[in-house]
């Protein structure tokens, strides 16, 4: 590799570093439920795409990366959990969570039904609740999350499907 | 209400609840930092290589590999031409002398003209 190339490559992967940061910091947080893991989750993350960056870059033919920088923070945070032998026992930081919400009285009670949504998405089995993460905290459209999570479109959009339908439930009965 | 709108409604209270995060700006200069650093030693490695590069017996075969079949190419090339003249020179040869003398001469020149033309 020449130095013209690799600083391409660079300039490049700083391009998706910025415009990625935030994607990938929001997964690892809502993945492991606090702040201190998702800021090494996501480190981690950056520092195996940069490693693995001209061969992604390679075969992405043009299509985003974003789904396979995911993919990575996906397999880290499995990972993790592998290594500790436990789910994450600290519970999403409620406060963080709630702060977007607008505080004026009218919207009390959908705060409410905001803290009973971040409960009852922990409730949730893991393929769902990562499927969840990927769409509303990313945007990430059905062909993106499918990239990430390794299935079809198809699947994807059922998964999604389901994973709405059980949290619907899972909070009316909350 | 209907369900539909129902569902709508459950989908933007989702968007609300699992709103992006944005990182902390002690992250991003951690990140940035070792990302630097990566870069760098990336860099050094490749200014350190391309020095060093022909001082490494290692990093010689190619260049040899590529002399060794310009030359085999080269040769290969006199050969075909001065056998392609040896029915020429053995008719112009008084004895086997003579013929060997002339082949040796038509080798030379032939080795000369793909010289001057490289």
């Amino acid at each position: 590799m020449d130095k013209q190339h690799k600083a391409r490559l660079d300039a490049d992967f700083s391009d998706l570093y910025r415009a990625h940061l935030r994607d990938v910091y929001s997964y690892a947080y809502y993945r492991v439920g606090n702040h201190h893991d998702a800021e090494d989750l996501t480190e981690q993350t950056f520092l195996q795409a940069y490693r693995h960056f001209e061969r992604a870059q390679a075969e992405s033919d043009g299509r985003p990366l974003r789904p396979w920088l995911i993919r990575i923070a996906h397999n880290l945070a499995a990972n993790l959990y592998r290594d500790r032998s436990r789910r994450p026992q600290t519970p999403i930081d409620d406060t963080t969570v709630l702060s977007a919400m607008h505080t004026t009285e009218d919207l009390v009670e959908g705060r409410d039904e905001l803290a009973r949504i971040i409960e009852a998405i922990k409730e949730l089995p893991e393929e769902r609740r990562e499927a969840l993460i990927m769409r509303f905290a990313l945007g990430m459209d059905n062909r993106e999350i499918a990239r990430a999570m390794g299935k079809t479109d198809g699947a994807t959009k059922v998964l999604l499907h389901r994973a709405i339908k059980q949290l619907q439930g899972l909070v009316m009965t909350s | 209400m209907s369900q539909p709108a129902q569902s709508a409604d459950f989908e933007t209270m989702l968007r609300l609840a699992l709103h992006p995060v944005d990182p902390p700006e002690t992250l991003k200069a951690r990140v940035e930092s070792r990302l630097q650093e990566l870069t760098d030693a990336a860099v050094d490695e490749l200014d350190a290589w391309e020095i060093g590069a022909m001082r490494d017996p290692r990093n010689w075969v190619r260049p040899v590999v590529a002399s060794a079949v310009g030359v085999t190419a080269g040769t290969a090339l006199v050969v075909l031409r001065v056998r392609a003249e040896r029915k020429k020179r053995a008719a112009a040869s008084s004895d086997p002398l003579d013929l060997l003398r002339r082949t040796v001469k038509a080798a030379a020149g032939e080795a000369r003209k793909l010289a001057r033309r490289d």
